[in-house]
C-alpha cells in the first residue's frame, strides 16, 4: 500500500510531458538489447498488457558461449539480490550456475517495475527485490527453458516432451545433446509459451540450497569487481565538489584564480548543488579544491545545532501529538484504570549511511546525442528523467549503466537524484567536452546530507494488577523523510508512515493503544537508512517492552509471547531464538542476555544478544542468536549473511554512531568523528531460518532493527541501567 | 621528475608531484583500480596495499615514500598465503558489496604471513583498521581461520 502509493507518486512526478510519452520514448530506444526493451511494451500500447514477455528480450541473455546473463530489475548494493534473482532464473532454466552473470536493466517499467510498488516504476528499496521478483524471474527462466526445448525439438525432429535439460545441457534419449549457446538464437525465435509451468518446490535444487555459492564472490575477492569509481571512459575528467557548509546555503560568488595554470586543472564551474573543481586526475582536483574560495549566501540556511533541535524535540514530545497514526480503544480510560503507569523517553541521533564507496557518478554525452550515465541507479526511472531534463534531451536518449555499488543502505535512492543531477550538470557546464566523473570525498559524503532523521519517542504504558499492558501511548517527534520530496503526497493526515512504521503496527495485543506523530520542520536533508522507521521505533518499543516486563516481574520472552497470539510469525521467531539461545537455561557467568523482536518489510526477526561488561563500562557483545521468518528462503546462506551484516551494522550505530550539527554545520567529516562498527565489535552470530512455504520477503534490512534493543535489554540486566539516549557511547556505564 | 618503484613485480615509473598519494598513482596513473578509495585519511583500510610485504594505507602514503620499494596491490596478490586467503574468502562467501575486500584480503594475507595460527583476538587486532560497512566481519574471521587451516595442511 505504502509502496504502491510511492510508485504512483513517483510516476506522476516524472518530468515528462506525459507518462505515455515517457513510455513511448523508452520504446524508441529498443535497439540495444542490453537495454532490455521488449515488444510487450509495444503490445501493451495495443491493450495487451498481460502477455508474457519473451524472456530473451529483457530478462535473460544467452551468449553463443552458453553463458547466461540475467538482467535484473533491482540494484545490488551488496545485499545479494542479483544472486537471488539469478537463482530464480537458473532454477527454472536448469542452467549451469557457474555460467551465470547479472547486469542491471532499466528504462522499461513494464518489464522492471517493482511489483511491490504497484509495478509502474522501477526501483530497489524496502527489502522488496525478492518479493517483486519471485514470480517474474521464475517465469522468465521457465519460458526461456521451454523455448530452448522447443528449438531443440525442432532442430532434432523429436517431441519436446522427450527432451530434458540439466545443468545447462539440453539432451534427448536418442543421444542428441546441445549446450544453451548452440540453441540460443533458435530459442529466441520460438513463440513465447502461453502458459508457463513452474517447478514444484519439491523439485527445486537451487532455491533453498544452503550450499549454493554466491556467484560474484571470486571477482569481489580478487579486486576484479568494478564499481562506479572504477568507470573511466577515455578522456574522463574528475570533478570534486564544494558543497554548501550549511544546508540551504547557496553560492554568492567564488574565486578560483589560484588554480589557474595548475597543470591538470581543467575548470572550476558553478552548478546548482555547489562548485565543481574539474581536473584530469582526482589527486589534482583535490589539491586544486583547497585553493578555491566560495562566498556563501546563508539567508535560507538551516543554522540550528542538533542540541537545540533535541531540546525542542523533547519539549514537543512531552506535549500532545500533531497527528495520529493509530488509536485503538480508549487510551485515557486505559491509563485511568491501570494499577501502575510507566513512562520513558528515547532519543535517537541523526545517522549517516557512510557506505564505503563515497557517492559518485559518471556522465558522457555521445556524438549521436545519447547521454550515458554510470552510477548506483537505485531509482532508474527517476534518474533517467532527471538526467534528461538537465541535459535537455528526451529520456529515451539517456542510457543508464547500473553499477554495483560499494554499499548503499538507502543512500543511492535519493528523491532529488543528487549525485546524478550533479554529474550531468557538471558535464553540461563543461559544454559536454569530455566524460565527467564526480567523486565525492568522505567529507562530502558525510557532510552533504541525507541522514536517518533525529527522533525523540515518548512512551507511556499502563499495567493492570497482573502486569498486563492495558494502555500504551507512543508519541514520536522528528522530521518526515517524504515531505518535500516527489513523494510528499503520500503523507496522509499528517502522518508519514516511514516515521511511525514499527510503532504504529505494534504487534502486541493491547486494548488501548495510541501512536501520535509530530513532524518537525528542519532544513537538514534526511533519507531512508537501512530499515528506515524501524531503526528507531523498534528500539523504543522493544526497550520499553522490556522495562514493562521487568516492572511486571515477568520473563521478557514469555511476557511478549502472551501478547502475540494473533501474530504467529512474531511468536515463532521469538520461540525459535529462545530455544536456540538456551534462554531458559542460565547464562554463563558474567554473561547477560537481552531479547527483541521486530517486523520490518513483512520479515520478522528475533534476536537474543549475549553481552559481557568490561570493567571500564565497555559493552562486549559476544554472541547473537537470530531467528528470521522471511517466507521461502531463496538463498539461505545469503539470508544468514544479511542477518550477520544487519546485526553488525545496527550494532555499530547504537554503540557509537551519531551525526551532530553545530550552528547548522555537520561536526563529523570522516570515520574518525563518525565511528562505525569494526571487526572487534562483531559478535559471533547464529542465524536460524523458520521453514516456510509462504512467498519470500526481503532480508536486506530486517536484520538491523532488533539488535539495538536486544543489546540495550542485556545491558539493563547487567547494570540495571536503561539506555534511552543513543548512541551508547554517551551513557556512563562505568559504575556498573 | 620520474619516481620509480616496483608494482606487482614490474618496474613502475611516474611523473607526478612527490606528495601525490600512492592510491591515486596506482589508480589513475597506472590504471589499476582494485585498490579502493574510502576515506583519504587511513581510517578505513579500503586502500590497503603491501610495501615490501607490510600493509600500508596508500591514501596517506606519498608516492615519494615508496621510491625503490616493492608495492603489491590486490592485482598482484600471489603465493600460497594469498591463494589460501582468497580461496577461503570464496568458500565462505565473505563479500557482500565487495568494495572493502581488496583491503581486507591484503590485510589478512599480511596477518597470516606473520602469524600462522591467529586467534580471534589476533585477527581483531590485525584487521581493526579495515572497515566493512556491510559488516562481513563474522565471515572475515571465519575465512582467516579457514585459510590458516589450509596452510597448515
Amino acid at each position: 500500500m505504502l509502496a504502491q502509493r510511492l510508485a504512483r507518486q513517483l510516476t506522476s512526478h516524472l518530468p515528462t510531458p506525459s507518462r505515455r510519452r515517457f513510455l513511448l520514448g523508452a520504446v524508441a530506444t529498443g535497439a540495444g538489447f542490453t537495454v532490455g526493451f521488449h515488444p510487450v511494451l509495444a503490445a501493451g500500447t495495443k491493450g495487451d498488457e498481460t502477455a508474457q514477455p519473451s524472456p530473451f528480450e529483457g530478462y535473460v541473455r544467452i551468449g553463443a558461449d552458453g553463458r547466461v546473463t540475467v538482467i535484473s530489475a533491482h540494484m545490488d548494493m551488496g545485499q545479494g539480490c542479483y544472486n537471488g534473482i539469478a537463482t530464480l532464473v537458473c532454477e527454472e532454466l536448469d542452467a549451469d550456475w557457474s555460467t551465470v552473470d547479472v547486469v542491471g536493466g532499466f528504462g522499461n517499467p513494464t518489464l522492471y517495475g517493482n511489483v511491490m510498488w504497484g509495478g509502474a516504476v522501477q526501483g530497489t528499496g524496502g527489502s522488496s527485490a525478492m518479493t517483486s521478483s519471485f514470480e517474474r524471474y521464475r517465469k522468465a527462466g521457465a519460458a526461456a527453458r521451454a523455448m530452448l526445448v522447443a528449438a531443440a525439438a525442432e532442430s532434432w525432429g523429436v517431441p519436446a516432451g522427450e527432451i530434458t535439460v540439466e545443468n545447462g545441457v539440453i539432451s534427448h534419449a536418442a543421444g542428441q545433446k546441445a549446450g544453451f549457446g548452440e540453441l540460443a538464437e533458435a530459442a529466441a525465435a520460438q513463440p513465447v509459451p502461453g502458459e508457463i509451468l513452474l517447478k514444484d518446490p519439491a523439485a527445486w535444487t537451487l532455491i533453498g540450497n544452503a550450499d549454493l555459492p554466491r556467484y560474484d564472490s571470486l571477482p569481489k575477492s580478487t579486486g576484479r569487481q568494478d564499481f562506479t569509481i572504477d568507470v573511466h571512459p577515455e578522456g574522463t575528467l574528475t570533478a570534486v565538489m564544494i558543497h554548501p557548509p550549511k544546508f540551504g546555503a547557496t553560492v554568492k560568488s567564488f574565486d578560483a584564480a589560484e588554480v589557474k595554470g595548475i597543470k591538470g586543472v581543467v575548470d572550476v564551474v558553478q552548478v546548482p548543488r555547489g562548485i565543481a573543481v574539474v581536473a584530469e586526475r582526482m589527486h589534482i582536483a583535490l589539491k586544486a579544491r583547497d585553493l578555491v574560495t566560495v562566498d556563501w549566501d546563508e539567508t535560507a540556511a538551516e543554522t540550528r545545532s542538533s542540541a537545540d533541535l533535541l531540546a525542542e524535540y523533547r519539549s514537543l514530545a512531552a506535549g500532545p501529538g500533531a497527528a495520529n497514526a493509530r488509536n485503538d480503544g480508549d487510551v485515557e480510560a486505559g491509563f485511568a484504570g491501570a494499577a501502575s503507569v510507566l513512562e520513558a523517553t528515547y532519543e535517537f541521533p541523526y545517522l549517516a549511511h557512510a557506505a564505503l564507496e563515497p557517492l559518485n557518478a559518471v556522465a558522457r554525452m555521445n556524438e549521436d546525442g545519447t547521454l550515458e550515465v554510470w552510477g548506483g541507479h537505485q531509482m532508474p526511472d527517476l534518474y533517467q528523467a532527471v538526467a534528461a531534463e538537465i541535459a535537455g534531451v528526451t529520456p529515451d536518449k539517456v542510457q543508464l549503466h547500473v553499477m554495483k555499488t560499494g554499499g548503499g543502505f538507502g543512500r543511492r535512492a535519493c528523491p532529488d537524484s543528487d549525485v546524478i543531477a550533479e554529474v550531468v550538470s557538471i558535464a553540461k557546464a563543461l559544454d559536454w567536452r569530455a566524460p565527467v566523473k564526480v567523486q565525492w570525498t568522505r567529507e562530502n559524503d558525510m557532510r552533504a546530507g541525507r541522514y536517518r532523521p533525529m527522533y525523540v519517542h515518548r512512551l507511556k504504558a499502563g499495567l493492570d494488577g497482573e502486569g498486563r499492558v492495558v494502555a500504551w501511548e507512543n508519541h514520536i517527534v522528528g522530521q518526515s523523510i517524504l515531505s518535500g520530496t516527489p513523494f510528499e503526497g503520500m503523507v496522509t493526515n499528517g502522518v508519514d508512515l516511514t516515521s511511525v512504521e514499527g510503532a504504529s503496527n505494534l504487534p502486541y495485543a493491547i486494548p488501548n493503544l495510541k501512536v501520535d506523530l509530530t513532524t518537525t520542520d528542519v532544513g537538514v536533508p534526511v533519507l531512508w537508512w537501512r530499515a528506515v522507521g524501524s531503526t528507531h521505533t523498534a528500539y523504543a518499543v522493544e526497550a520499553f517492552m522490556d522495562e514493562l516486563a521487568e516492572a511486571a516481574g515477568q520473563d521478557p520472552v514469555a511476557y511478549r509471547l502472551a501478547m502475540l497470539a494473533d501474530h504467529p510469525r512474531h511468536a515463532g521467531v521469538l520461540e525459535l531464538a529462545a530455544e536456540k539461545a538456551g534462554w531458559n537455561e542460565p547464562a554463563p557467568d558474567g554473561v547477560f542476555r537481552g531479547v527483541a523482536v521486530a517486523e520490518s518489510f513483512s520479515t520478522v526477526v528475533a534476536q537474543i544478544a549475549e553481552i559481557r561488561m568490561g570493567g571500564d563500562g565497555a559493552i562486549k557483545v559476544e554472541r547473537v542468536v537470530c531467528a528470521v521468518d522471511c517466507g521461502i528462503g531463496i538463498n539461505p546462506d545469503q539470508i544468514a549473511a544479511q542477518m550477520e551484516g544487519g546485526i553488525g551494522f545496527g550494532l555499530g550505530a547504537i554503540l557509537k554512531s551519531e551525526i551532530t550539527l553545530t550552528g547548522g554545520e555537520v561536526d563529523q567529516g570522516n570515520f574518525d568523528g563518525y565511528e562505525v562498527s569494526r571487526i572487534e565489535d562483531m559478535p559471533k552470530v547464529e542465524v536460524h531460518i523458520v521453514p516456510s512455504s509462504e512467498a519470500p520477503t526481503g532480508v536486506g534490512e530486517p536484520g538491523v532493527p532488533p539488535i539495538g534493543p536486544a543489546v540495550a535489554n542485556a545491558v539493563a540486566q547487567a547494570t540495571g541501567k536503561r539506555i534511552r539516549a543513543l548512541p551508547f557511547s554517551k551513557a556512563d556505564l562505568t559504575s556498573a | 621528475m620520474a619516481l620509480n618503484f616496483t608494482l606487482n613485480g614490474k618496474a613502475a615509473s611516474v611523473d607526478v608531484d612527490p606528495d601525490t598519494p600512492l592510491l591515486w598513482v596506482i589508480r589513475e596513473e597506472l590504471g589499476m583500480t582494485g585498490t579502493k578509495f574510502g576515506c583519504g585519511m587511513a581510517m578505513c583500510g579500503a586502500c590497503t596495499v603491501h610495501q615490501d610485504g607490510v600493509p600500508i594505507r596508500s591514501c596517506v602514503t606519498a608516492v615519494s615514500d615508496v621510491e625503490g620499494t616493492a608495492i603489491t596491490t590486490i592485482e598482484g596478490a600471489s603465493g600460497k598465503v594469498a591463494e589460501a586467503v582468497q580461496a577461503a574468502w570464496v568458500n565462505l562467501d565473505v563479500p557482500q558489496c565487495g568494495y572493502c575486500q581488496s583491503g581486507q584480503v591484503l590485510a589478512a594475507v599480511a596477518l597470516l604471513e606473520d602469524n600462522k595460527k591467529p586467534s580471534d583476538d589476533d585477527i581483531d587486532a590485525a584487521m581493526s583498521g579495515n572497515l566493512c560497512r556491510c559488516n562481513t566481519y563474522h565471515r572475515i574471521r571465519g575465512a582467516i581461520h579457514e585459510a590458516a587451516k589450509m596452510l597448515e595442511a
